[in-house]
């Protein structure tokens, strides 16, 4: 039983949290306010908090400038198919390890992550020279399949953790209603693990969408998702704050959405369900 | 405990992943081991034959080397203390009650949604730019003179900016963990006399330190890699490179790639040692 | 047709043997419930019958057919899980039609039996229902009618009643046993509670580390054990036993009295003892006496009615010379 805590320690919780959440908060406030300033009140001193002249002019000149409809574009692509790939991948493979496990399964798991931690750096240049052979440098389809390799192994954890708490007498109960492997995967096991497989699509595509790694080093112009069109922003120095936070904006809103509806995944997720 | 039937199709269904993975993994690897034992220089005569293990003992005696290890290991355990401290502070603190938690909670944790090359601009031009930068406006207004923060405490400057985005990671982890102490555990070492602080030693950190453990082995792992925010701040000047960035000079600036690689194999090395704890750990986990 | 032949099934988890090789035949129309403790393999045997696990040696016969390596959809049979294991998704409908679906029939005929199904075990009411907003006796009945809408030629229950309470379990214990009469259908019954067995079986089969001890009608087990765990397994209160100086008085090296066929009195007896614990329910009392002997045993007795003891006090007990059950060193039934 949680006890009952006085008004006064509760409002000083309030207020001290408050004050925390803000100013962590605060980076990403700035720049959502600035990209709706004019260049000149951007960079106003003191600086102008929410009294200013209000407009969405950074926003026209970024997609005019930038072109930033295709970086999104590639974004999507490749955070989008990369997840949807590595889900269909791992889907059965955990699948096989959740409910017929062996003496190796726990060996597998374990390999599995071990190649996520891979430091990517370590094979980078193997991967350039292999994508240069084979004439996919900068190429949408090459980013979807190394970010789909890179999140297999959370993919197929995830997965794995929330098809461990599926009893599986309810799939013996469905192999002795008559239902064969793909019927008891498609009728039973998925509509049952609907919230799981959507928590792994949703945290998997956050990750995809914010690697910075592999989409900063192979890709120049064509496949160049938002990572990249954020980052060359950084070269040309200047006065240039309300742009460079509608751009910045353009680039996290999306996630910042899809990460609130995500968090409590995200602990799963991200420390293979060693913390629940 | 199933039959034959199903243990061959679950081998079946196994496969594509295995083999994916046993590819992304193998082929990169061995790549990177051959090229650490030849001279190979793509745009200065390429392949120049075997050189034994000269690339690592000249990757190891670069000048370049022992300040790129501290510089990690200054920024790697900078962010380690700053999250974790501030992370089991800040975890307590959430967990009390109060008005809106659920709001806080989302504002705390939104830096970790944010994509490091729009972090690391933001912060180096919005915040930390010596001359339009709030700080600079800040130190300013106070009378001082602005900081030059990514020339003059680069490496400080890289650790907030880092320590920003991992703070919510370590933060809801915690707090996870945090919520899953029984009370009645609290409760009952009030009753036997425990003040606040011996309660917090005694039942709190101690039922945090699976969380905390694990939390310092992820981020371990993600933090040796750290690239985008260097990449985007200083490019690696004033002291901010470190042995990620440093092999990723040598391989796509300068070219040497059997340099490069015999310095990949050493971060896979270090990736790895952190990596076989976490192992332990996840394994274990695995048993229950 | 239900007639299962099990010829010297065998099963085996890597080094572990759980199931030395063992026969059993279960007649047609047959309620035969596998009892024994827990971990004795009688799980085990229900999901080899079932084909949930494979054989590690012998033969699985249905109807005369081998159906050893036949996969479990295909052997004719049904099964209500301990959990129940209903598709916490689908309507108490859809699960009860479920295995009609994955049969591929026709769906007028998939919503008559449905719908007779959910009239036999009063289903009708929350048949829209999902799994989740049912009580585990509703619960438990739509298991049941996932089961019956099949028509398989045998049920398999395993432990179907250990997640209701007690109240609860009563009831469903005589609704099983009434669905059997009905429906003249083989049904095989897993259970560690030796009343469940007694109460419902036509024929017990007692299993301890995979063996066999006994095969027989309730009665047979409670009048003849085979042996020594049979006689303490089967009967409640547990049969009290007595080795030395009194076994060997008949013969035997050790000798077995169930509770209810010992005869108290207050002034004279073969033994005397003090009572330790007196229960009294007032249908029965059960006391647990200290003989003199050896104070540090415990003699379980059984009086029916009213018989007013405490603690302290000093009885005597008789032994019904015609029960006494015989062993010999090797806990073997003798004569």
């Amino acid at each position: 039983m949680a006890r009952a805590v006085t008004t006064q320690r509760k409002a000083l919780n309030t207020t001290l949290a408050w004050i925390i959440g803000l100013l962590i908060f605060f980076p990403i406030l700035w720049t959502i306010l600035t990209s709706f300033k004019t260049e000149a009140e951007a960079i106003a001193n003191p600086p102008v908090f929410l009294f200013f002249d209000w407009t969405l002019e950074n926003y026209a000149v970024v997609q005019e400038r930038s072109n930033y409809m295709r970086f999104l574009w590639n974004s999507v692509i490749i955070a989008g198919g990369s997840t949807i790939l590595g889900v269909l991948i791992a889907v059965p493979a955990a699948w096989s390890m959740a409910f017929v496990p062996s003496r190796r399964t726990k060996d597998i798991l374990l390999w599995m992550l071990s190649t996520k931690m891979l430091p990517a750096v370590g094979v980078l240049y193997p991967i350039y020279l292999l994508c240069i052979q084979l004439g996919v440098l900068d190429n949408r389809l090459a980013l979807v399949v190394i970010l789909m390799l890179i999140n297999l192994p959370i993919i197929v954890w995830m997965l794995y953790t929330y098809f461990r708490e599926i009893p599986g007498e309810i799939l013996e109960a469905a192999r002795m209603d008559g239902a064969g492997l793909k019927e008891e995967i498609l009728y039973v096991l998925t509509p049952m693990a609907i919230p799981g497989i959507a928590s792994t699509l949703l945290l998997n595509f956050i990750l995809a969408w914010n690697e910075a790694f592999w989409t900063l080093n192979l890709t120049s112009v064509d496949a160049a998702p938002l990572t990249a069109f954020i980052a060359s922003y950084s070269s040309p120095e200047g006065l240039f704050f309300a742009k460079l936070s509608a751009a910045s904006t353009m680039a996290i809103a999306p996630i910042l959405i899809l990460g609130w509806f995500s968090q409590k995944q995200l602990v799963r997720g991200l420390t293979f369900g060693a913390v629940k | 405990m199933a039959t034959q039937h199903s243990r061959s199709a679950a081998r079946i269904m196994m496969a594509p992943a295995v083999f994916l993975l046993l590819v992304w993994m193998l082929v990169p690897l061995s790549m990177t081991l051959w090229f650490s034992v030849r001279s190979y220089l793509p745009l200065r005569g390429g392949d120049q034959g075997f050189v034994g293990l000269e690339n690592f003992t000249r990757f190891v005696t670069s000048s370049a080397f022992w300040p790129a290890i501290l510089t990690t290991l200054i920024i790697v355990g900078g962010v380690l203390l700053i999250s974790i401290v501030f992370g089991i502070l800040l975890a307590m603190l959430l967990d009390q009650p109060m008005w809106g938690q659920g709001v806080v909670r989302i504002l705390v944790i939104a830096p970790f949604f944010v994509m490091p090359t729009v972090s690391a601009l933001v912060w180096k031009n919005m915040f930390m730019d010596p001359v339009n930068g709030l700080f600079a406006h800040l130190w300013r207004f106070f009378g001082a003179d602005p900081i030059v923060w990514l020339s003059d405490a680069s490496v400080f400057s890289i650790i907030m900016i880092v320590s920003w985005q991992w703070l919510p990671f370590a933060t809801l982890i915690l707090l996870t963990a945090i919520q899953s102490l029984d009370s009645e555990q609290l409760e009952a070492a009030e009753m036997d006399g425990a003040n606040p602080l011996a309660r917090f030693a005694f039942i709190t950190l101690p039922h945090l330190s699976r969380a905390i453990t694990i939390v310092i082995l992820i981020q371990t792992i993600f933090l040796l890699a750290v690239f985008a925010e260097i990449f985007v701040t200083t490019g690696g000047a004033f002291g901010t490179r470190t042995l990620t960035y440093l092999i990723y000079q040598r391989v796509l600036e300068s070219q040497n790639v059997g340099l490069g690689s015999a310095g990949g194999v050493y971060a896979i090395i270090l990736a790895n040692i952190v990596a076989i704890f976490l192992m332990r750990i996840v394994g274990k986990n695995l048993d229950r | 047709m239900g007639r299962i032949t099990l010829d010297k099934v065998q099963k085996a988890f890597g080094e572990v043997e759980v199931i030395p090789p063992l026969d059993l035949t279960i007649e047609d129309g047959e309620f035969v419930v596998f009892v024994g403790p827990s971990g004795c393999g009688k799980s085990t045997l229900l999901r080899l019958i079932a084909g949930l696990e494979d054989v590690t040696g012998g033969q699985i016969r249905i109807d005369g057919n081998d159906a050893t390596s036949v996969p479990p959809a295909k052997r004719g049979l049904a099964m209500v899980f301990q959990s129940y294991a209903l598709y916490p998704h689908m309507s108490v409908r859809k699960n009860i039609a479920f295995p009609l679906r994955m049969a591929k029939m026709e769906q007028a005929e998939q919503d008559r039996r449905v719908q007779a199904a959910a009239d036999v075990l009063n289903l009708s009411d929350y048949i829209d229902r999902r799994p989740g907003q049912l009580s585990g006796g509703q619960r438990q009945r739509v298991a049941i009618g996932r089961a019956i809408v099949r028509e398989p030629s045998a049920f398999l229950f395993d432990e179907p009643l250990s997640n209701l309470d007690a109240a609860l379990r009563h009831g469903m214990r005589l609704e099983i046993s009434e669905l059997h009469k009905r429906l003249d259908t083989t049904m095989i019954y897993v259970t560690h509670d030796q009343v469940e067995a007694m109460t419902m079986a036509d024929k017990i089969v007692v299993l301890q580390a995979g063996v066999i001890e006994q095969v027989g009608s309730p009665l047979e087990l409670y009048k003849t054990p085979r042996n020594l765990f049979v006689a303490g397994f089967i009967g409640s209160p547990k049969m009290n036993f007595f080795h030395g100086a009194e076994a060997a008085k008949h013969d035997a090296h050790t000798i077995g009295i169930r509770p209810e066929h010992l005869t108290v009195s207050t002034t004279e007896g073969t033994w005397k003892g003090t009572v330790g614990v007196a229960e009294h329910l007032g249908s029965d009392t059960f006391m647990h006496i200290h003989p003199e002997a050896n104070p540090s045993e415990t003699i379980t007795v059984r009086v029916g009615g009213e018989f007013s003891a405490t603690h302290g006090d000093t009885v005597f007990l008789t032994p019904a010379d015609d029960n006494i059950h015989r062993f010999d060193a090797d806990g073997m039934r003798m004569g």
